[in-house]
């Protein structure tokens, strides 16, 4: 019986590449996109505006204080009440951006206020405009806080898209899901999830890990 | 959406909100205790000289990390069963957090204990300490300070992550704002209420982190 489980298992591999290319499809979206705000808001959370920061401090904090489940069920069920209808696959990617961004957001401002105030008054001295002390004097060395937990929260992101599956998109954890009512064997089909996702997220941890290592030896050289 | 914000089904659906935070509240709290007992048992095992059990516990933490908890979720869901083993959902819940959440535990008590200079150990070897008594007398204590802020972050993630269990049919607060769903149509009042609940545990496990930290400042300075 297991042989046969086995076998009907082998045949429904192409599915199982269709969910882990939608997987890929989300993550990577919502990873792009996650960045760009990510960055913008990190940008303006560390910056002069007041107001601006405890707007976007408190939306962070809203975004981390909740599951991510309940953000994704709010994107799907509650803005079509609001008159924004979304289809499943682009409320997991809003939902998705939205929480990576905030994470994001949050790394970027710790990296930017790690860099040491002399620099910028240095920079702010000869003479460079905001953007200009921004573009060459902070962030290529915040970049060297950032970018360690920044690959670290890439593999959230694409762990995290698993829960989309909740509301219907057929990624790798649902077709698993729909496997495992056709075939009986548990531990069979969501191991064959397992090695999936493993193989994505496996390599970025040991790069995220390799990163910071390499990080903190330039610090100590300097 | 907020004109119709209707406030008298969230108080009749009060009960079921207020058993249904008690369930979150003591599943996390069960998984939790079992995360901190599995995370030190694997981080004594990582860190050990037997390359075996070091091994060993390396594939458990490394395939942890690499998953998604819903995969790991469903893995025990629905394989444990195909070995002839039925449990309630709850403890296939609490089995499934406690062991995602052990894996987490371990790297965050690693990074505290080789936080700790190897001189204080190799002091400890010199005043004629067995392996226990070092560990219990002189890491333990000082790990703690370093560690007890991020076990505090990973308390939180554990109590977001324990949204993942409606799926399996748990009756705990995001199951909640899906029965207001399925029942009375509201999904606005379920998950906004599932929502501020959740960010209610958040607030305090956040503030008595920031109040440990700042014990852990005085400490430092004292």
């Amino acid at each position: 019986m297991w042989g046969y489980y086995f076998n009907e298992l082998i045949h429904s591999l192409p599915f199982f590449l269709k969910g882990l290319w939608m997987t890929a499809a989300v993550s990577g979206l919502s990873l792009i996109a996650g960045t760009v705000i990510g960055f913008v808001l990190g940008i303006l959370r560390s910056g002069g505006n007041k107001w601006l920061k405890t707007v976007i401090g408190a939306w962070v904090d809203l975004v981390r204080g909740t599951p991510f489940l309940v953000q994704v069920f709010i994107v799907f069920f509650i803005l079509p009440e609001a008159g924004i209808q979304l289809e499943a696959f682009p409320a997991a990617a809003l939902a998705l951006t939205n929480m990576g961004a905030c994470f994001i957001c949050e790394i970027v401002a710790g990296g930017l206020s790690a860099v040491p105030n002399g620099q910028r008054e240095a920079a702010c001295a000869s003479g460079l405009s905001r953007i200009q002390q921004l573009r060459y004097i902070v962030l290529p060395q915040a970049m060297r806080t950032i970018l360690p937990p920044l690959v670290g929260q890439y593999v959230l992101i694409i762990k995290d898209s698993s829960v989309v599956s909740a509301i219907g998109v057929v990624d790798v954890t649902r077709v698993g899901w729909l496997t495992v009512q056709r075939i009986p064997e548990g531990i069979m089909v969501f191991g064959l999830v397992g090695i999936l996702y493993f193989t994505i997220c496996y390599p970025l941890i040991q790069l995220s890990i390799r990163l910071e290592k390499r990080m903190t030896i330039v610090t100590t050289r300097l | 959406m907020l004109e119709s914000f209707n406030f008298r089904v969230i108080l009749a659906y009060m009960p079921l909100y207020l058993k249904c935070f008690w369930a979150t509240v003591w599943l996390s709290g069960l998984s939790l205790i079992g995360a901190l007992l599995i995370g030190t048992l694997a981080c004594m095992m990582r860190i050990s000289r037997r390359s075996l059990l070091s091994r060993l516990a390396g594939i458990y933490i490394e395939s942890i990390r690499s998953t998604p908890l819903l995969a790991q979720l469903y893995f025990f869901y629905f394989g444990l069963p195909t070995l002839g083993i039925r449990l309630p959902e709850e403890v296939t819940g609490i089995v499934a957090l406690t062991l995602n959440s052990g894996a987490y535990m371990a790297e965050i008590i690693r990074a505290g204990i080789q936080s700790i200079h190897y001189g204080q150990i190799e002091a400890g070897i010199a005043a004629g300490l067995s392996y226990l008594q070092r560990l219990r007398c002189i890491i333990l204590p000082q790990a703690m300070g370093v560690t007890i802020p991020p076990l505090l972050g990973q308390a939180i993630v554990l109590v977001k992550d324990s949204a993942l269990l409606s799926l399996i049919s748990i009756m705990e607060l995001t199951r909640a704002g899906q029965m207001l769903t399925s029942e009375r149509f509201m999904p606005a009042e379920g998950f906004l209420t599932t929502a501020a609940f959740y960010l209610l545990i958040y607030y305090l496990l956040k503030s008595l982190s920031s109040w440990s930290q700042n014990r852990l400042i005085y400490r430092k300075s004292a």
